[in-house]
């Protein structure tokens, strides 16, 4: 289990750098020009100058080269530093922006929670959701509770986030009042006040988000459940005389989980780039938001980083999800 | 099949057609008659009723802007309503129910286009990795990697960079149609080829491919001919779900104000342009989102009644 999951991680380096590589090549063949929103007054000469300041003057390979090396070497060691006052990094170019000229993975580590909060979250209600009602709809198949369980997936499959996420406003904000349609991320939780402040301005986007993470969810739990459910050793369990709630909930919904946890970890990063949509509806000013906004000004270092981070999200997740399978089904051995 | 062989040729039964057979399973599934029924309705409406309803969706008519839709009479009777404009117009007076009719033609058409090159290139790849050992190592790696790609924010990277040189070589809305349809084609294949792939691999040790093989039938024939028939299926079903998020994929691209130009309506970027007023008019933002939302959840049901009726062991039944 070790070597394999050894074995994968040396795998994935050669994947990311590819995946590094795609999104630069992407980047750089594009004619975008971060010069572009600069003034016209600017003389050609000063404007040539500014390029290579900003580092655009060397060839794509030597650029692409030293992107690397920011990212997997002096990033580190610059966390290193912050976190044991050591000094490796010292004297070193950190991946600055173009737009606000300051380290990029500071303006990340500004944006990152807001987005972990309402991500995470959604994640967790929609998983907590998708659970029970995966598990009943097995067990009452053909129901009328199965048949809405259905629907209710198809829904979440079928309206996309940027209108369920209008729709919520529009009932909840504009016509019964209820809820802020704007988050407010200078919202500081101090007292039970400000909580409860910060859970009703949670509540819509987590509830957008969580939708699309319930119909995937829920449907797979269903599925696996029904495999189950069906197999020699649940009538042997009954047979033995076990109450029906041992059954199904010892015996059949562990041996379920094991596929739904490998989907739960690769959804992961699907949700990450829902949140793009999400995040510009609710206005909240998380990674998503960073991204467009970068993307409109051709900040390259922010679109890289961001890019390449949610590459390497996906990638170990997937790496994960594999894992975690041998880990809980010890009749999949990896040799 | 027996009774076929056993009983004389007049007295046989007539060979079924095993098209009708899979309708006769299809009309089984009530949600996806349901959604073929919209889905009808909603590409006529798009195709014909420009020309029925021949209103131009970018006629400005500021004396009549904001006017409410027609049912706002039945519980406001001071509401500025009007028969010439049933759902009502926008903040520059445009009509639009024809807003509507024409932001559909062009998000269906970019949903057909996209999910047409998607599964195609989906099923060469797929087809190709399946058949051909050689290539299946290199192919499947490569897919994988795609899949690996954050994928959204790469389409937003290729929107907002590739759009002015396409603009300039196709025209502005060509350009943009081009650049939409490859980017959602070239993100969306991969599933086709992993299912296709996994398909030709199982049929292609089955006895009718070695017997076609040994009678000196060539890999093109045999690929055309009995190969991609018999995963024609599992073809169809992926290519509903690939109409499906060609359509959510435009509509969220032109939400995000990455899409077509605003003078250019589809029905993601109808609701997009609707939002910051939807305070005081929320109809224009449920018109064009019920559109999307229902014309997906058309599509989604027929994925659904189609995997049924394809399957042979369900069929039976």
């Amino acid at each position: 289990m070790l070597i394999y999951t050894f074995r994968r991680l040396l795998i994935s380096i050669p994947t990311l750098l590819f995946i590094a590589f795609v999104i630069f090549m992407l980047l750089e063949l594009a004619p975008g020009d971060p010069m572009a929103q600069m003034p016209l007054t600017i003389p050609p000469e000063v404007k040539e100058a500014m390029r290579i300041a900003l580092g655009l003057g060397e060839p794509w390979y030597v650029r692409f080269l030293l992107w690397l090396n920011q990212f997997f070497i002096v990033e580190p060691q610059h966390w290193i530093d912050q976190a044991f006052g050591t000094s490796f990094a010292e004297g070193k170019q950190r991946i600055i922006s173009f737009q606000s000229r300051s380290p990029v993975f500071d303006t990340i580590a500004q944006r990152l929670p807001q987005t972990l909060w309402v991500v995470g979250m959604s994640y967790v209600v929609g998983v907590l959701i998708a659970l029970p009602i995966g598990i009943i709809s097995a067990y009452r198949q053909y129901s009328v509770f199965d048949q809405a369980g259905t629907f209710v997936s198809m829904i979440g499959f079928s309206v996309p986030p940027f209108f369920s996420g209008v729709l919520l406003i529009v009932i909840f904000s504009v016509q019964l009042g209820w809820l802020p349609s704007i988050y407010d991320t200078t919202l500081v939780v101090n007292s039970w006040d400000t909580f409860k402040q910060q859970m009703m301005q949670m509540v819509m986007p987590v509830m957008v988000l969580a939708l699309q993470t319930t119909a995937q969810v829920s449907r797979y739990m269903r599925a696996s459940m029904l495999d189950n459910l069906s197999q020699d050793y649940v009538r042997t369990a009954r047979a033995k005389g076990m109450s029906e709630s041992v059954v199904v909930l010892k015996h059949v919904l562990r041996n379920s989980m094991i596929p739904v946890v490998t989907v739960i970890a690769l959804g992961i990063p699907s949700i990450f780039g829902g949140a793009i949509i999400t995040e510009q509806i609710f206005k909240v000013n998380g990674l998503g938001q960073l991204l467009i906004l970068a993307l409109q000004g051709s900040d390259i270092p922010m679109v890289m980083t961001i890019t390449f981070l949610l590459a390497v999200l996906i990638v170990l997740m997937n790496l994960i999800a594999d894992v975690l399978y041998g880990v809980l089904d010890p009749r999949i051995r990896y040799e | 099949m027996s009774d076929l062989t056993t009983s004389a040729p007049a007295a046989a039964p007539k060979p079924r057609n095993q098209w009708l057979d899979v309708w006769a399973q299809f009309r089984t599934h009530k949600g996806a008659v349901l959604g073929l029924g919209f889905l009808a309705f909603i590409t006529l409406f798009a195709a014909l009723g420009p020309t029925l309803w021949g209103v131009d969706p970018g006629d400005l008519d500021i004396r009549n802007k904001d006017v409410r839709p027609i049912y706002h009479m039945l519980f406001d009777s001071d509401a500025k309503v009007s028969w010439a404009h049933p759902m009502g117009t926008d903040n520059l007076g445009r009509d639009i129910m024809a807003n509507i009719m024409q932001g559909g033609r062009i998000s269906l058409a970019v949903g057909w286009t996209a999910m047409i090159l998607a599964v195609f290139i989906g099923t060469l790849v797929g087809v190709l990795a399946g058949y051909f050992r050689k290539a299946d190592g290199l192919l499947m790696r490569f897919t994988d990697l795609v899949l690996a790609l954050p994928l959204l924010p790469l389409l937003l990277v290729m929107m907002l960079l590739f759009r002015d040189p396409l603009r300039a070589a196709f025209g502005p809305e060509n350009g943009i149609f081009i650049l939409i349809v490859v980017g959602i084609g070239i993100t969306s294949w991969m599933q086709t080829a992993r299912i296709v792939r996994g398909d030709i691999m199982a049929l292609k040790e089955r006895e009718f491919v070695l017997a076609a093989r040994s009678i000196g039938t060539p890999s093109r024939r045999i690929i055309t001919r009995h190969l991609l028939p018999n995963v024609l299926s599992p073809i169809m079903v992926s290519a509903t779900l690939g109409l499906a998020t060609a359509i959510i994929t435009e509509s969220a691209l032109s939400f995000l104000g990455l899409g077509f130009p605003s003078d250019f309506p589809t029905w993601g970027k109808i609701l997009f342009d609707s939002v910051d007023r939807m305070t005081a008019f929320p109809e224009r933002v449920i018109w064009p989102g019920l559109a999307i939302s229902l014309t997906v959840l058309a599509v989604n049901y027929i994925g659904d009644g189609l995997r049924d009726a394809l399957d042979p062991k369900i069929r039976g039944l």
